[in-house]
Formats: structure tokens, C-alpha cells, sequence
């Protein structure tokens, strides 16, 4: 890493973790998955209401890093009344944003999701950002467990 | 170990006027036969504080892993050649000096193993098989490495051993009386941890071994973190069975060694089997080789023998004490500092404890504090620390681990603390 650690813990992001949004159980999901990240012991529970091709409603619990829990509050926050196509587009888009360096990005799909892509400059964090993307795309799937290894 | 900083003779205990220690050691002399340290990361010097996890290796290390590469490389105990001899009189000399190391009765009792997972792995596996039968048990204790778990979960589900548990306070001592009502007729194996990884406590082992051995039940000795830091000498602690690495004494990875006592080995079968820990092969029938090559099949990690071999020697040429009562003075210095900092919990605080700062803050979570840490140059280890029963036992997932070597300073805890201080302004 080179990058100076105020792009990694923005202010935002920061705020994202002390009170992360949809930070709940939803009352009867269509749709949900557990994620874990084995190395660091992060664990996420995401919930769904997925009905008409289209993400209604969406509440996340557990534990773990700031990156994680931020990245999972934004994840709630972006998907929420998004269709589910528009939902895979942004796990893609946020995926080539932490992955690929020099990627061209839609900026208006990814939005505040933006935020994290300081990551990228730090390798062994990657995991944490993408957490709950990986455990979205498991709910969606009718899969009910994903793991970042 | 208050008795080993006690022990006479060791510099700076002659009444001059150094309570504290840190003069039993010159760390910036040691400094120099460390050639990694010598480096920046992140445009800060590197603050290398993850030495439970593994260590860095002295030029001397280095040296004579080369030179087996580029003087004497061959297989060992096989040819009749010149090449073949030195590498097999070197192999061996490696062999000889961890004996000498942990003052073992017998070279033939060392046996080579990968690491300390592979010593423990040997020993409930070729010790258990033979051994055990449904309804026996194994008492471990609730701050071991997954290594001290595992396999004997393993065993349990094959045979139907039952695994118990001795729990600790929240020092992190264990529960003495509990153990003592463990030990019964049908426990045929105490396997514990020496010192623990996550939380540095130390283990009373001649205490724990005399009462097993009162009951006739053998005690296995994961000795990991405790043969790099302080004596260790396997007569003296009792046991029947020792284990350790290379790698956290400031050796090589993929070497270790298993000790253990010649009776019990002779009677146990191989753990794997191949070529070298045979005598005679037929198609009907094979004699197994005798100690110590029975359990080393196949061609070994010669290179590795030999750097665990000049890592003894390197540390016996500052001591074990020495080292010892200067881990200690810098553990204690640590302690006090990060005492100090508010909203900083240490999580280990026995005791009888070696040079391990685990701690928790409420304001960031383990990895976080990692990562703003190593922006620093400081290498911590966050995580679990395959420990994850002793996360349980505190309530917490991960914590963060500073752990010591006789190479850090006073100024290596400073830069921790520093550092801990932007985590603070950071995370508010």
C-alpha cells in the first residue's frame, strides 16, 4: 500500500460504520444468505424482499471491520429499490472497482458505493469490502451461504 | 518468569542498578545479524511485532542454508559419496544441537517433523491409534491452537474418544482444581499448551505433568511459543512429549521438531511410511528403521535441518536466560504503556506470561487497527489467531497481537503506542 490512509477511512465511510443504515431483520425475506470471511472472522446475515424482479426491501446484521460494515450499509442503501439485473450490474461494477486498477467505471451505476474504492489500494482489505456484495449475489442465487476465500 | 529473571549471573542482576533488565541484551547489536529489519515500510521504519507468528531469521540462518545450497547439497543417508556424507553429518549435527537445546536424553528421541501441526498431528495419530479406545479421553485446555484441537477432534470422531476442556479465569490462568478433577481412569492423554499464542500465558507443566503422571497418563507439550523465548528443557518440565517450530525460534519454515521419550516412540507406528523409515522391504513384509528415522519418511528437509540447527546455535550464543529476562523486561514495559492508553483492554494478563500483547478497542475493530498500524510500519497479527475458543471466552471476535523478540526495543513500543494514538484520532 502507498496510499494515504484518509482515502481508506473517509469520513463518510467512518460514519457508515458507527451507524450503519438498514441494520435489521426484515419480518419475511424471499431471500437471504449468511456470509463469511474464514481468514478474519467477519460475518454478515443479509436479508431480502425480492419480488417483481425487484429488490423492495433489504436489512443486513453481524460483525465485523468498518470496511465490511460500511460496505455492507452502502450495499443496502444502493440496491434498495434497484431491480435485480441493476443489482448484478453493481456487484460487477463495484467488483472491477477493487479489483482493476485502471478500469473504466460507470460512475453513475456504482453512486456512493464509490466511496470504497480507495480499497484497492490496500490488497488484504479487498475481502472485507466485498463481503456483502458476494453474500447479496448468494441470496439472489437461492444459495445460502457465501465465503470471501 | 520472575524465576528466570532471578536467576543469578545474568548481566545487569549485579545490583547495577537496572531492575527493569532491558540492559541484559544490547537489542541494537542483535539488531545487525538481522538483516530484514533494516528496511522501511510505508515510509516509516519497519516495527516488526509479529514474532508469535513467526520470526525473523539471523544472517547466521541465512548463511548456512546457502552454503548447504551452494557447498554440500545431496540426499541424506543414502549415497557413499563425499557430497552425501556432509549433508548427512550436517542433517545430523542439526539433529544433535536441538537435542542439546532442550537438553533431551537422547538425539535418537528428535525426530524432524514440519512444524509443531505435524509434531501434534504425529503424536495423536500414531499415539492414538495404538492407544486409545471408545471412551477414552483427552484432557487439552480452552487455550490451545486450533493444532492442540483438532486433531484429536479428528480421532474423537474415529474412535469415540471424548475431548475435555480445562477453562482459565479471565487473567487467563487456568483452573487448576478443574484439571485436577479432570485426570480419571479414563484419560489417557493430557495434551497442553506451554505457552499460548493469543494470550502468552504460561503454563505450570510440571505441575500439570506430575499429576497426570501420578494417574499414569502421558503429557504432550505444544511448545511453540515457549521454545523460542525462554530455557526449555524437557527433562526439567517432565513431559513425554515436546513439539516445535523452526520458524518462530528464528529458523526456517517447514522444519520443526518432535521430542519424545524412547519407549513411547519405539512402541508407537509410523506416521507415514516411504522410503527411510524402513529396514527391510518384501512384498509379504517391512521391519521398520529404528529411532529417530522410523517416523521420517521420504527425503527430508535437509536444507531446513540444518538452519534450524545453526538457529540453536545463534541462540545459545546470546542465552536462553539472557533472552528470557529481557523479553520479560520489554513484556512488562509494553504492559504498562498500553495501560496507560484509554479505551486499550489487554486481553492475557496472567501471571506467569511471555512476551504477548493481545488487546481490544471498543473504538475499531482488530483489522482496522491493523491496517492504520501498518500504515505505520508496525506489523501486528489481527485476528483469532487460530484461537478461536479463547475469542469465545472473551466475547470478542479477533484481537490485535503484538508479540516480542529479544531484537525489539523500548522505541518498538513507542512506535505501537504512537501509532495506537492515530487508530484513537482516527476512529474517535
Amino acid at each position: 500500500m502507498a496510499s494515504d490512509l484518509s482515502d481508506l477511512y473517509q469520513e463518510i465511510l467512518l460514519e457508515h460504520n458507527r451507524r450503519p443504515r438498514n441494520f435489521r431483520t426484515l419480518d419475511n425475506p424471499t431471500h437471504q444468505a449468511d456470509g463469511f470471511n474464514p481468514l478474519c472472522g467477519d460475518q454478515i446475515s443479509l436479508q431480502l424482499n425480492v419480488g417483481d424482479a425487484k429488490v423492495h426491501d433489504v436489512g443486513f446484521q453481524g460483525h465485523g471491520c468498518a470496511i465490511s460494515r460500511a460496505s455492507a450499509s452502502l450495499l443496502t442503501q444502493a440496491v434498495k429499490g434497484a431491480t435485480s439485473d441493476e443489482a448484478m450490474a453493481m456487484f460487477d461494477e463495484f467488483h472491477k472497482m477493487l479489483t482493476e486498477p485502471d478500469a473504466e467505471l460507470d460512475i453513475d451505476l456504482l453512486g456512493d458505493l464509490e466511496m470504497l474504492a480507495g480499497v484497492i489500494a490496500y490488497p488484504t482489505r479487498i475481502k472485507c469490502a466485498i463481503l456483502a456484495w458476494h453474500t447479496l449475489k448468494a441470496a439472489m442465487d437461492g444459495e445460502n451461504v457465501a465465503t470471501t476465500e | 518468569m520472575t524465576t528466570v529473571i532471578n536467576t543469578p549471573g545474568i548481566p545487569g542482576r549485579d545490583g547495577s542498578g537496572h531492575p527493569h533488565g532491558l540492559d541484559v541484551i544490547d537489542p541494537h547489536r542483535i539488531r545487525q545479524d538481522f538483516p530484514i529489519l533494516r528496511q522501511e515500510v510505508n515510509g516509516k521504519p519497519l516495527v516488526y511485532l509479529d514474532n508469535a507468528a513467526t520470526t525473523q531469521k539471523p544472517q547466521a540462518v541465512i548463511d548456512a542454508i546457502s552454503n548447504y545450497y551452494l557447498h554440500n547439497n545431496a540426499n541424506v543417508h543414502r549415497g557413499v559419496h563425499t557430497l552425501s556424507q556432509r549433508a548427512t553429518d550436517d542433517y545430523e549435527a542439526g539433529r544433535e544441537a536441538v537435542r542439546r537445546f532442550i537438553n533431551a536424553p537422547d538425539a535418537n528421541e528428535v525426530i524432524y517433523v514440519r512444524g509443531t501441526t505435524e509434531g501434534l498431528n504425529l503424536v495423536a495419530s500414531s499415539y492414538g491409534r495404538r492407544y486409545f479406545k471408545a471412551g477414552d479421553e483427552v484432557i487439552i485446555t480452552g487455550m490451545e491452537h486450533h493444532s492442540n484441537i483438532v486433531p484429536w477432534q479428528i480421532l474423537g470422531k474415529e474412535i469415540g474418544i471424548r475431548l475435555r476442556v480445562v477453562p482459565f479465569n479471565d487473567d487467563g490462568e487456568l483452573l487448576m482444581d478443574q484439571y485436577e478433577t479432570m485426570l480419571n481412569d479414563r484419560t489417557r492423554m493430557v495434551s497442553v499448551v506451554h505457552q499460548s499464542n493469543a494470550l502468552g500465558t504460561v503454563n505450570p507443566i510440571p505441575e500439570m505433568v506430575e499429576l497426570a503422571h501420578a494417574r499414569g497418563i502421558h503429557v504432550m507439550v505444544d511448545a511453540a511459543q515457549s521454545v523460542p523465548h525462554m530455557p526449555v528443557d524437557v527433562q526439567a518440565l517432565g513431559a513425554d512429549f515436546l513439539t516445535f517450530s523452526g520458524h518462530k525460534m528464528y529458523g526456517p519454515t517447514g522444519i520443526g521438531a518432535l521430542w519424545g521419550r524412547a519407549e513411547l516412540l519405539d512402541d508407537m507406528p509410523p506416521y507415514q511410511s516411504g522410503g527411510e523409515m524402513i529396514r527391510s522391504v518384501t512384498f509379504e513384509e517391512t521391519i521398520y528403521n529404528t529411532l529417530p528415522h522410523k517416523f521420517e519418511a521420504g527425503t527430508p528437509d535437509i536444507a531446513g535441518a540444518i538452519g534450524l540447527g545453526a538457529a540453536v546455535e545463534y541462540l545459545e550464543s546470546i542465552g536462553m536466560e539472557r533472552i528470557a529476562a529481557y523479553e520479560q523486561a520489554l513484556l512488562r514495559y509494553g504492559t504498562e504503556k498500553l495501560r496507560d492508553i484509554e479505551g486499550v483492554r489487554l486481553i492475557g494478563t496472567a501471571e506467569e506470561k511471555g512476551g504477548v500483547l493481545s488487546f481490544h478497542m471498543e473504538a475499531a475493530h482488530p483489522h482496522d487497527i491493523g491496517t492504520i498500524l501498518d500504515a505505520e510500519g508496525v506489523a501486528v497479527r489481527t485476528g483469532h489467531h487460530c484461537a478461536q475458543p479463547v475469542m469465545a471466552r472473551y466475547g470478542i471476535p479477533a484481537t490485535v497481537r503484538a508479540s516480542l523478540a529479544f531484537y525489539n526495543t523500548t522505541d518498538d513500543i513507542d512506535a505501537l503506542v504512537k501509532a495506537i494514538d492515530r487508530v484513537i484520532e482516527v476512529f474517535g
